[in-house]
């Protein structure tokens, strides 16, 4: 059999040694561990990129198509009705607010049911299960590239000119995902032993959307303190340091503040639960 | 032992199966369980509903370096938690494994094959699954591609593969996963004859190169040819391990010959007040009484009480094979039958059947028309492999295996001509 080739001697490369034990109560979270696994992480989110707009016509245009016609009805509905939209031109307001939005919502979305979607993978083969969460997330970013170039499209048309604050763009877009991770490691994790969770995926995204200035800005919360208390849900301060990177108001406050604590305790948090729910995947899903 | 490269201690693996069955709890039931079973302990005294299962109990073997070790035991006797626990799928619940070298575990082919990507795609997909780097598999494409024989469908998604090119380009980026430990499941099972064969070569070339292989198979020929030692799992415990051929040797004689025969006592024998059944035994009629192999000639007994003088009585077998595949009716000749004890004896030649588990049925007709006893299941046995001759260790197709006469010779090709011809011009 001359096609079946030759492999080349074992070299054995050193501190490979693995002890397995039951684990029990919290673990630590082996960030090399991870990155030594970050090809696979690329490979998965590649994975559903491409599969993404499979058979479809329209393809990638959907990545357009959802938050355009989302920002029309919210123009339709709430700026013809005089809602607030800070002085900004109504369609650039909303389209920048549904822009992190939906990189949240749909991060949190396809993270949440991440696990459960890739199953087959958790009972046949080991690698860290941070993986499959996070290549989720990464697969939302294609979308929100996309549709970020309508986002300038939009910018240039309404002659809403952007100022220096962009720069600090790639913050709130690291965030938006790390905000979708934080919910979306504790919400995976319960999904694997409750299927409840992916109906209550659903609803939660909607409530959150009204939760979040998106339709409103967060000016329209009077007082000082009430919108430090909007602060607690981190999308707030996402979606209003998003804007104001984009046009340059409103400048950021207390309430991005608190927005970004609530996002890194949710995220340690959900790391560790994640964590220590690891070892039971394999079982339990 | 300072050369081990798997090391297991004191294993255990404790499942709870939920006492009511349910695939997924939801909320609703684990908060309202959590709030009946406070009750329950407050009450009288716990009790609780999960029925707890042991799939592995206090499993201790070590693997040396280098070392081909085979895994075997019944469907259930925990080898597929054992490899899942050395692959780091699931945690042990008790003791612990020491594991030196980069695993390599294949407990499926094909792992995370998506069907809406090409055969290329899939191959970088499934190689860094597998644990492979990118450039690793870059590297090996092209041999991975010729091991496959799908060069041509490469760039087509793989839910228009056929089964055996979807397996074949599964297995072969399976097969150049280059671990220092190669932990393999009935991955073997798959495919057609000629694509096993291919299989178990690159398995040969994988444990003649150095490389340790813990390796599950029912496939007793290829283990007894690849492995070196074997560990027999039964009810999560190891019943044996040593030598393949014992190990192999004393699982055949446990598991075999699943129920040579059956002998019923007056009262509780099928039959009527006409015919009562007796006994029926499956006889080995060669030297070595271990096991049935398929060169084994093989005699079945049927004994009856008969009560009808001067009946007409005759005795079918029904041979069928474990997937309840009909191998064969045989009838036996029709005459009357004195009353008393009537025996009769089948004899089933060697090299007749193929390896393959039987259990035969029986029906006693009188009159060569009116059935009058139908028993189902009277005897199983379990024909293994023989001597392989060869390198071909797979499975051999068909629910017999004769021995059929073969007439060879070299012949002069104008004889052939003129004799096609004179059949023709007839």
């Amino acid at each position: 059999m001359s096609a079946v080739p030759v492999v080349a001697p074992v070299i054995r490369p050193a501190g490979r040694r693995v002890h397995l034990r039951p684990q029990t109560g919290w673990q630590p979270i082996h960030f090399g561990e991870l990155w030594h696994y970050r090809e696979l992480l690329w490979i998965l989110a590649l994975r559903d990129v491409k599969v993404r707009y499979k058979q479809t016509v329209l393809g990638v245009t959907w990545a357009l198509i959802q938050p355009f016609l989302q920002m029309i009805l919210f123009v339709a509905v709430f700026a013809k009705n005089g809602f607030s939209t800070d002085g900004v031109a109504a369609p650039v307001f909303y389209f920048s607010g549904l822009l992190p939005w939906l990189l949240f919502s749909n991060s949190l979305t396809t993270a949440g049911n991440s696990l459960i979607n890739n199953q087959h993978l958790i009972t046949k083969v080991y690698f860290p299960r941070l993986v499959i969460p996070i290549a989720a997330i990464i697969t939302a970013l294609i979308d929100f590239a996309i549709s970020f170039a309508l986002l300038i499209a939009l910018m240039a048309w309404y002659r809403v000119p952007p100022t220096s604050s962009i720069l600090l763009l790639p913050v709130f877009i690291l965030l938006a995902m790390l905000a979708a991770l934080a919910v979306g490691l504790w919400l995976s994790a319960l999904n694997v032993q409750y299927r409840d969770v992916r109906y209550v995926l659903g609803f939660l995204v909607q409530f959150w959307l009204f939760a979040t200035p998106v339709i409103y800005p967060a000016s329209m919360v009077k007082t000082h303190w009430r919108r430090i208390v909007l602060g607690i849900n981190p999308m707030s301060g996402v979606v209003e340091g998003f804007r104001w990177t984009m046009y340059g108001k409103p400048a950021p406050g207390p309430m991005t503040l608190v927005s970004v604590i609530t996002i890194f305790a949710l995220l340690i948090g959900g790391l560790f639960y994640f964590r220590r729910m690891e070892k039971t995947f394999a079982d339990l899903i | 032992m300072n050369d081990c490269a798997i090391e297991v201690g004191g294993l255990s693996k404790l499942y709870r199966i939920g006492g009511e069955q349910k695939l997924y709890p939801t909320l609703r039931e684990s908060v309202a369980g959590a709030i009946t079973s406070r009750f329950r302990r407050n009450g009288n005294g716990a009790k609780s509903n999960a029925r707890e299962f042991w799939a592995l109990k206090d499993v201790n073997f070590q693997v040396q370096r280098g070392e081909v070790v085979g895994i075997i035991g019944r469907n259930g006797a925990g080898k597929s938690t054992l490899l899942k626990i050395l692959s780091r799928i699931t945690d042990p619940t008790e003791g612990e494994i020491e594991i030196d070298g980069r695993v390599g575990s294949l407990l499926e082919v094909g792992t995370g094959f998506h069907p809406e990507l090409t055969g290329r795609e899939n191959v970088f997909l499934n190689g860094a699954i597998l644990g492979m780097k990118r450039r690793e598999i870059a590297g090996k494409f092209d041999e991975i591609v010729a091991f496959a024989e799908t060069e041509k469908f490469l760039d087509t998604p793989v839910k228009f593969y056929s089964s055996g090119m979807y397996t074949r380009l599964a297995f072969a980026v399976a097969a150049h996963l280059e671990p220092e430990i190669l932990i393999v499941d009935e991955v073997l099972a798959v495919g057609d004859a000629s694509f096993q064969k291919k299989c178990l070569g690159k398995m040969n070339d994988v444990s003649k190169q150095g490389r340790t292989v813990l390796f599950v198979s029912h496939n007793m020929t290829a283990l007894r040819s690849l492995c070196t030692r074997a560990v027999w799992l039964e009810n999560g415990k190891v019943m044996e391990n040593g030598h393949t051929t014992d190990v192999v040797g004393s699982y055949m004689r446990k598991n075999t010959i699943a129920n040579p025969e059956s002998v019923w006592s007056e009262g509780s024998a099928p039959g009527d007040d006409r015919i009562r059944l007796r006994s029926v035994r499956l006889i080995s009629r060669s030297n070595s009484t271990d096991q049935i192999t398929v060169h084994t000639p093989l005699s079945i007994e049927f004994t009856y009480w008969n009560t009808m003088p001067g009946a007409v009585l005759n005795i079918s077998a029904l041979l069928y094979t474990s997937e309840e595949i009909c191998v064969l009716v045989t009838v036996s000749d029709f005459r009357p039958r004195a009353v008393g004890l009537i025996r009769h004896i089948l004899e089933i030649p060697g090299d007749f059947l193929n390896a393959n588990s039987y259990f035969v049925n029986m029906l006693i007709v009188k009159d060569a028309s009116v059935p009058i006893l139908r028993q189902d299941n009277v005897l199983s046995f379990d024909v293994v492999e023989g001597e392989v001759t060869g390198n071909w260790y797979g499975a051999t197709p068909g629910t017999v295996r004769p021995k059929l006469v073969w007439k060879s010779e070299a012949v002069d090709a104008s004889e052939i001509d003129l004799a096609t011809a004179r059949a023709q011009s007839d």
